[in-house]
Formats: C-alpha cells, structure tokens, sequence
C-alpha cells in the first residue's frame, strides 16, 4: 500500500456521527430482520397443504414439523412411563361419549361380531368376544384424556393388548412398525406406532364400569389407549392388522398429529 | 456534551425481539387449542363474572374450529420460544448480566416508591443502575414466567412420559390451569409494559434495538448550584442524596 501521509488522518468520528451510524446499523438491522421475519410467517402461515395421504389437512411445513418433534419425544418413551391409576370410586358413573363416527352402521349387530385379526397378508384370523373374555382380564381406573383439552376418570376392563400378542402367537407381528385398527364399516380408522401399542397398559376393553361395554362406547371391543389421545382409542373394533408403514388414521387425515402420544 | 451510554447487549436485544413474535404466535395458536375446551371462567357467587373467552372475542380473531392447527403450530413454535429462552438464560448468567436483572433485598421496598414515583405521588424515584426495582422485579417474573409456561406445557403435553413433571406441576388440571394463567399474565404485562415503555421515550426505547441510550454529560461547574443547594439544608443531605443527581439520570447512575 502508497503511504497516505498526504492525505489528512480521519479524525476521530465525532460523538454525533458515533450515534447516528450506531443507530443507523441497528434500525436498519432491526427492519430488515423484521421484515425477513413476517415474510417468514407469511411464507409458513400461505404455505401449501399437504397431499391428503396417511396424514392430510395440515400445511407442508407444519406437517414435517410434527412429525420431527414425534421422533424427538418417541425418545423418551417407556414401558416404565405408565399412566396414574387411581381408585376405583373416583371413576365417572357417566362417560363421556363424545363421538359416533364409525358407529352410525344401522345393520351392524353385535351379537354376531368377530373380530378379524389379519395375521399377514390373506391370513385372517376371526375372533369371538368369548374368546377374548376367557383370556386374563385386566382393569384399569384412569384420566382418560381427549386432544380438545377435557379429561374424565374412567374405569374399563378388557384383555391387555401384550397378552393378545402372546396368546395369538403375534411376535413376528409384532417386530413390524405399525398396528392398525378399524371399525366395522371402515368409518373410522386408527394406526399406532408399535411401542405405544405394546405397551403394558394398552388395553383391547370389553367391560366399562363392570359392565359389558354399552353400544356408543364402542360394543363389544374398543381400544383403551392411555399412552395415547382419546382420538386412537378406536370403538368397535371390526379388524386389527400390521404393517411396517403407518396404517391410515382418521384423525392424521385432517390435520392432526399421527403420534398423538402422551 | 453528549455521551454514549451503553446500556443492553446484543445478545439481550436478539432474544428480545425474536421472543416478542413467539410469544404472539404461541399465544395465539394456544388460543386455538383453548378453544376446543374453554373451561376457564371467574365466577363470584354463582355470578359469572369473565367467561375466557366470549363468543364476540373469538369470532373476532377466527378462534372458532382450529383446533388441529393451533396444535400444529403451538408444538413447531414451543421449540424455538425454549431454545430462545435458554440461550438468553444461559447468556445472563454467564455475562453476569443477572446481576443487574435480578431483584436484591431493596428491591421490595423501594419498588413501592418506584411505583408510587410512576404514579405521580411521591417525587423521588430511588437511584438505580440499568433498571430500577420495579423493572428487576416485572423482569424477572417474566423470565420465570416463561419457564414456568415450559414446565407446564410439557406437563399437559407428555402427562404420562413426563408424569412426574406433571406432578411437580400438581397435576393436569392445574398444569393446565396455571399454563393458562401465565398466558393472561403475559398479555397484562405487555400492555403495561408498552405503556411505560412510551411513557419513557425514545432514548430508552432505541437503547433496546441499538443498544445505547445518549446521554448529557454536565460540566462540573454546573452542579455547583445543586451541592450548594443541599449545603443549605444540611438536614435533607441524607434523605434526598439522590436530589444532587437527579437532574441528569445519567448522574445517578455513575454514582452508585
């Protein structure tokens, strides 16, 4: 470099010009990452839904989101992690009914169910509500929890879901990803990851309160899923069968999370 | 003569600024979620006095039937108000910053007088250094707040993997309970918050996007007049110490 003794040294910047170059950098900074920041909401909140698939009715981006933060908290999940129990006077007389989707089928009759348990692919296995109830009967009296925010005590019975693994001989079954479960009528439709379904308070129920379970609380076997949303706790189970992609899920299609894990 | 006084660092200024539009988002996406169960109520005698929220308040806002979304939402943006709120957390009590944010054993007191400064009744704020009493006490509350709407929202989100944070919380219910109220909590302190912050003008306000505020440096002869005057009533010497600074809050400052 020339040697610039010539040229008058600049002098130090006066107190004046300090203030209004330091203001200048950060406002211009404060408006720039401002205006980067609502284009990124713009961009997130105008951004395109999902192709309706296994899961469907959320934005793209939120969609990946959710199913990222799934594989974070499915870290943290234990069998040890089980759901409080509590006594059984403090179980609801009333339950709660909140939905009939996949109950609206006026020829079904429950007398006549089976269950159809799809071991692999043209391998179905029918299965009797006798059947079912011969095998070790487990209770359960806990805060049954539904996505809208409520939550009610609630005392079911029914046949634990590792049990029924065992009992049908359901360990190739279940080394794949995923089970599925839908009503008769195909109305409606759930899928669970695994573990969550494996896990040893997941409950195929036949009983409410001590009593056979009534017909809007999904007659005769429904799905008791503590470690899940009440959105998975699937009634009137028609067929359950496996898979190693997510089954479809009624609630996955319109926006909601697949997980749905407590 | 002016000076440039810095006052909020950097590392304050970002997580300011990138917080205030999590927050809002996070609050409007719990509202969302609120909707689908919205239980919260004041009631006086069987009198209903608030309903959390009137019909009028969600249509306003399209509130209504959103539910799957505001979840959506809520559990992308619950990320970044944690990461948010650690990195300040972390950068406050490694800088020693805390220092100057949290409240000491005069704070409660003279908050009092701060606040009866703000409101026009006594004349005398009592010296401070970045913030006063008050300011240390909202500040921290808030910073509190923010990990107490962590602890609780794990808490209502993973009730059976975290059950036992649930239980720290005193259980769902009042997890879910005291997650709400923090969210009004913060909705109060924002509208006071702006308020004071207009109320104290521009100088402040700039200091937390640029991070100085422009202070006027008086020559010493001019507080000449100032110690003459305390000298004159040697009573008040003790109890209005502050007067001699308090022409230039930026004497109050350095004196301390």
């Amino acid at each position: 470099m020339k040697p610039t003794t010539n040229k008058p040294q600049p002098a130090e910047l006066s107190i004046e010009k300090k203030i209004k170059r330091r203001n200048f950098i950060s406002f211009t900074t404060f408006f720039i990452a401002g205006g980067a920041a609502f284009g990124g909401w713009k961009w997130l909140y105008n951004s395109p839904e999902e192709k309706t698939g296994i899961t469907g009715g959320a934005r793209q981006p939120l969609r990946r989101a959710l199913n990222k933060t799934e594989l974070f908290f499915r870290r943290i999940f234990s069998n040890d992690h089980v759901v409080k129990t509590y006594p059984k006077e403090r179980a609801a007389r009333v339950v709660r009914v909140n939905s009939d989707i996949g109950l609206t089928d006026e020829n079904f009759d429950a007398s006549r169910w089976q269950l159809s348990l799809v071991k692999k692919k043209g391998e179905v296995l029918k299965i009797n509500i006798e059947e079912l109830r011969a095998l070790p009967k487990t209770e359960i009296i806990y805060d049954f929890k539904c996505v809208e925010g409520w939550d009610q005590i609630q005392h079911w019975a029914g046949l634990r879901f590792i049990d029924f693994i065992a009992h049908y001989q359901l360990h190739d079954q279940a080394k794949m990803g995923y089970v599925g479960m839908e009503t008769p009528d195909g109305g409606y439709y759930i899928g669970l990851d695994m573990e969550s379904a494996l896990h040893p308070q997941t409950l195929l129920a036949y009983e409410m309160n001590d009593k056979p379970i009534t017909e809007e609380h999904g007659a005769p076997l429904r799905l008791i899923i503590p470690v899940k949303y009440g959105i998975k706790n699937l009634k009137r189970i028609g067929m359950i069968n496996f898979s190693d992609q997510r089954p479809r899920d009624y609630w996955a299609e319109q926006g909601y999370d697949y997980y749905s894990g407590l | 003569m002016k000076v440039i006084h810095e006052k909020h660092p950097l590392a304050m200024r970002w997580t300011h600024w990138v917080n205030f539009p999590i927050l809002l988002i996070m609050i409007w996406s719990g509202m969302l979620i609120y909707w689908a169960n919205d239980a919260y109520k004041i009631e006086v005698f069987g009198y209903t006095l608030v309903h959390f929220f009137p019909d009028w308040f969600y249509n306003l806002l399209h509130i209504p039937a959103r539910l799957a979304e505001g979840m959506a939402f809520h559990f992308l943006f619950m990320w970044f108000f944690t990461l948010n709120g650690i990195f300040y957390l972390l950068y406050t009590l490694i800088s020693g910053e805390w220092r100057q944010l949290v409240p000491n054993r005069h704070s409660f007191k003279e908050a009092w007088q701060v606040l009866l400064h703000d409101l026009h009744i006594r004349k005398f704020s009592p010296p401070q250094k970045k913030y006063n009493a008050a300011q240390r006490i909202a500040y921290t509350a808030i910073i509190v707040m923010g990990f107490g709407s962590v602890i609780t929202g794990l808490a209502i989100y993973k009730p059976v993997q975290l059950y036992w944070l649930t239980w720290i919380c005193g259980g769902y219910h009042f997890a879910r309970i005291i997650h709400f109220a923090l969210t009004i909590g913060y909705v109060l302190f924002f509208m006071i918050h702006v308020m004071q912050v207009v109320l104290a003008g521009w100088n402040n306000f700039r200091s937390v996007i640029s991070g100085f505020e422009v202070k006027e440096l008086q020559p010493v002869t001019e507080l000449v007049p100032a110690v003459k005057k305390v000298q004159l009533k040697p009573k008040k010497i003790v109890k209005q110490s502050q007067v001699t600074g308090k022409p230039k809050k930026s004497d109050e400052t350095d004196h301390k």
